[in-house]
């Protein structure tokens, strides 16, 4: 059964406006929140410029191959992922009901996480910031003394923001204030996605494009900034001896696949409304170089702001040790100043060892502040927004940067929620003649309700676990699956001819050998590592509880059983879907069989050709 | 007489020495930081500094406690260093050689310490007065938090815009039902336009059309 070549014909079927709009909405759904916080993390924790050698590997070899894969697959039978993988075979259904499950898990949290950019967006317009300054306790005479020990950027995410509880098992109250902002959130969500691609293909012009304007902003601000230099040395400079360490080569490999949002049913979907005879192989190049290159270009600007940081904490470091060596010593202002520091210092070590001793100085090492590596919430919530605050005129800076932090989640969620919304409209759960509007209203008040048990104390920690097992292992699996799927199962000449047909032209050696070997045994290769690593240690988060002895360092704590089988159930949930729906089938067609005068229908039918 | 001068002289001289010296009783330790305050503007600090500094204290310790006994030479300076910082304290005149109380020597600076800092062009942190807490302003709060105003516009806009779509997509379901029942309609007719390959105009539909080919048959048909 080959593709016969037809004139496309009305399906009525929503199209794109123009290729620029598809295009446009792959990028944003690839570049996201994980390309501003999480690649720049990699880059300075795996030796800096030399990450990049396993990133561009990773990305040659499994991000463009599984890329172009499923933006063919989903352009060629017009479908979303249940549908597409059901024509592809009704035993691998299970592949598009799996993706379809991650995505709603995804989206569920995702839209928490712009909830609290919403947030701090919100707060951006006072005078001053309010997570620059600690608010007074009850009786006036001091600062609130949890903010007074740790930092008041500290103060204000983990108790103004979250008002998180101590651990896991202690759930809290619901925050109002987070409520609301969770309730705008899906409804500008609704608003963009509101008819589906109609309407998200507009919403796209804008979430997309303007994350790079602020990107740029950003650049040309922070390289004035003192330190920038220092911070983009340390983050470039390239130590190739990392790369020796099998860590870094499953991280890069495992940031790409995240990165490119891969298996999560929306390239599939995005595709499917495309016209057939489309060169996905150049747009496929197109969305993954892009991506990286934006990752790329988005660690410029933040190491700037984080050299700028460091170099700032530095100077303030020094600066106390000069006061309180001023103050002893009853010097004369300004005689001591950063540049002759050690040299005085040394002087009087020599001269009064037992007055400086007693001064108690901190020692001030630059490095050490640009050590200090943090990623994810961490980074935009507390060191950014410390950074915003010692730059002139911090509230636009802050509004600024949290405008780019939505739009770029906002693009990603499109792409999420058109993973949940294609098959489903597909499947035809509410009937034809109900407007589109329905559907997708109903998506978003199911997920706003339930994602209101993120907005309780404890929520940040669930986000963690929904982080880290429901948007990663199953993911790899399903890529698997997909990989294998259309490769052995639909066949890969089948599939070559059907891109040909599509792209107009031969498909190279390079697709052939990276779908029939590479891919597959890169994503099982990852998939094993990443399954031992987590295995190793009993999985643990980190908890802020103030009455901690070690307070303000966070404190390590292991999740209590019920916790660890939650986790163990949204790894695993998602990937059971591949094995059962195949299983289902199987007892259906025997049952079948069995019945004598039931003709059974041909299993891979002639569905793929009338799409 | 002379000698009787200077006796006096030496004597208030040492006993001003015993009572302003550091960690003397109720002598307080002041710091101040005018480069860090000023900058380029910064002045130097000398003698006629000293004697406003004095005349600050002297001013805070008359409005404390209203009775203007307190003169300008009650209050010692020492120990002054090129960091600026000295130590002063208050002498009471009504009592021989002693000292005013720290307590309401704090009190009262406490009292004014926004005039005295005014009068440097300093603030708490650079005119301080180690041992004297400044009380802390409470932060401005306005009546409604700032944050919700953004909110409320935010959600205006989106709600509007949310009803806008919805509106618009139900009056284009309205126009599409419309124009697809005109277009049945139109359809039929130009179905029987089109009847036979042989455009209405030309048929006389009341009339009909005698095929004469058939005419010589016309006994066999039944009549309409």
């Amino acid at each position: 059964l080959s593709a016969t070549p037809e004139i496309p014909k009305e399906d009525g079927r929503p199209k794109w406006d123009n290729k620029f709009q598809y295009i446009l909405s792959c990028i944003g759904f690839a570049v996201g929140l994980g390309n501003v916080w999480r690649f720049p993390y990699l880059c300075q924790i795996h030796g800096g410029g030399a990450f990049l050698i396993p990133y561009f590997i990773a990305l040659l070899f499994e991000g463009i191959p599984l890329l172009h894969l499923e933006l063919a697959l989903g352009q060629y039978l017009r479908k979303g992922s249940i549908g597409a993988w059901n024509t592809i075979s009704p035993y691998l259904g299970g592949v598009g009901v799996g993706s379809w499950m991650v995505s709603v898990l995804v989206s569920l949290y995702y839209n928490t996480v712009l909830t609290w950019v919403m947030w701090y967006f919100i707060n951006s317009f006072q005078e001053p910031l309010p997570w620059s300054v600690c608010p007074l306790n009850e009786n006036r005479t001091g600062f609130n003394e949890e903010c007074y020990e740790s930092t008041p950027v500290n103060y204000f995410w983990y108790r103004k923001t979250l008002n998180i509880t101590p651990n896991i098992a202690e759930s809290g109250t619901l925050q109002w204030w987070l409520i609301l902002c969770l309730a705008a959130c899906w409804a500008i969500v609704y608003l963009c996605t509101i008819r589906g691609i109609e309407t998200t293909g507009k919403a796209i012009y804008v979430t997309a494009i303007f994350p790079y304007l602020v990107l740029t902003i950003f650049l040309i601000q922070g390289l004035t900034l003192p330190g920038a230099t220092e911070g983009l040395i340390y983050l470039f400079t390239p130590n190739l001896n990392t790369l020796k360490n099998p860590r870094v080569w499953l991280d890069a490999a495992t940031q790409i696949f995240f990165s490119l949002s891969l298996a999560f049913g929306g390239l599939i979907a995005f595709a499917s409304y495309n016209p057939t005879k489309n060169d996905c192989e150049k747009d496929a190049v197109t969305v993954a170089i892009v991506n990286s290159m934006t990752s790329l270009y988005a660690s410029i600007p933040v190491f700037s702001v984080l050299g700028f940081k460091a170099t700032t904490a530095y100077w303030d470091c020094l600066d106390r040790n000069i006061i309180s060596i001023i103050n002893e010593f009853d010097l004369p202002e300004e005689s001591i100043m950063r540049q002759n520091y050690t040299s005085w210092i040394s002087f009087l070590n020599s001269s009064y060892p037992e007055k400086i001793a007693g001064l108690k100085l901190k020692s001030c090492d630059l490095q050490e502040f640009l050590d200090q590596s943090v990623s994810g919430t961490g980074l935009a919530f507390i060191v950014f927004t410390q950074a915003i605050i010692l730059m002139p005129g911090s509230q636009a800076w802050a509004i600024l940067f949290f405008i780019m932090l939505f739009s770029l989640g906002l693009s990603s969620m499109f792409g999420n929620i058109e993973g949940v919304f294609t098959p489903l409209l597909e499947l035809q759960i509410i009937p034809k003649s109900a407007p589109k509007e329905l559907l997708s209203g109903i998506i978003c008040l199911i997920s706003f309700l339930i994602a209101l048990c993120f907005t309780l104390g404890s929520g940040s920690y669930w986000i963690d676990i929904f982080d880290r097992y429901a948007g990663s292992v199953p993911l790899l699996v399903i890529a698997f699956f997909e990989v294998i799927g259309v490769v052995y199962i639909y066949k890969i000449k089948r599939f070559s001819k059907d891109v040909e047909w599509m792209t107009g032209r031969k498909l190279n050696l390079y697709w052939q050998i990276a779908w029939r070997f590479i891919s597959p045994l890169l994503l099982l290769i990852v998939f094993m590592a990443f399954v031992t690593l987590q295995m190793q240690k009993p999985p643990s988060y980190t908890a802020w509880n103030p009455k901690y002895e070690g307070f303000p360092m966070k404190e390590e704590k292991v999740y209590p059983p019920w916790v660890q089988a939650i986790c163990v159930l949204l790894a695993a949930l998602p990937c059971m879907c591949v094995p059962l729906v195949a299983l289902f089938h199987l007892v259906k067609q025997k049952r079948r069989s069995k019945d004598p005068s039931f003709v059974p229908p041909e299993v891979f039918s002639c569905q793929g050709a009338n799409s | 007489m002379l000698r009787a001068l200077l006796l006096t002289l030496s004597v208030v001289a040492i006993s001003h020495a015993e009572l302003c010296k550091p960690d003397a009783q109720n002598a307080f330790k002041v710091r101040i930081s005018i480069k860090t305050a000023l900058g380029d503007n910064a002045y130097a600090w000398d003698a006629n500094e000293e004697y406003l500094f004095k005349a600050m204290v002297a001013f805070a310790m008359r409005r404390y406690s209203s009775k203007s006994t307190t003169q300008i030479s009650n209050v010692l300076l020492c120990n002054v260093t090129d960091r600026v910082s000295f130590w002063f304290v208050v002498t009471d005149s009504s009592k021989n050689v002693t000292t005013v109380p720290g307590s309401e020597v704090e009190a009262a600076i406490r009292m004014n310490r926004n005039r005295i800092n005014n009068a440097f062009l300093l603030s708490d942190k650079t005119l301080q007065f180690l041992k004297i807490t400044s009380t802390l302003s409470p932060p401005v709060e306005p009546s409604t938090p700032v944050w919700l105003i953004v909110f409320g516009v935010v959600l205006c806009l989106i709600v509007a815009g949310i009803v806008f779509l919805v509106v618009s997509g139900i009056q284009k379901h309205k126009k599409k039902n419309k124009e697809s029942t005109e277009r049945e309609n139109l359809e039929e007719k130009v179905e029987v336009t089109l009847e036979n390959g042989i455009p209405c105009e030309a048929l006389d539909l009341k009339a009909g059309h005698i095929n004469g080919v058939f005419a010589a048959d016309d006994e066999r048909f039944t009549s309409l």
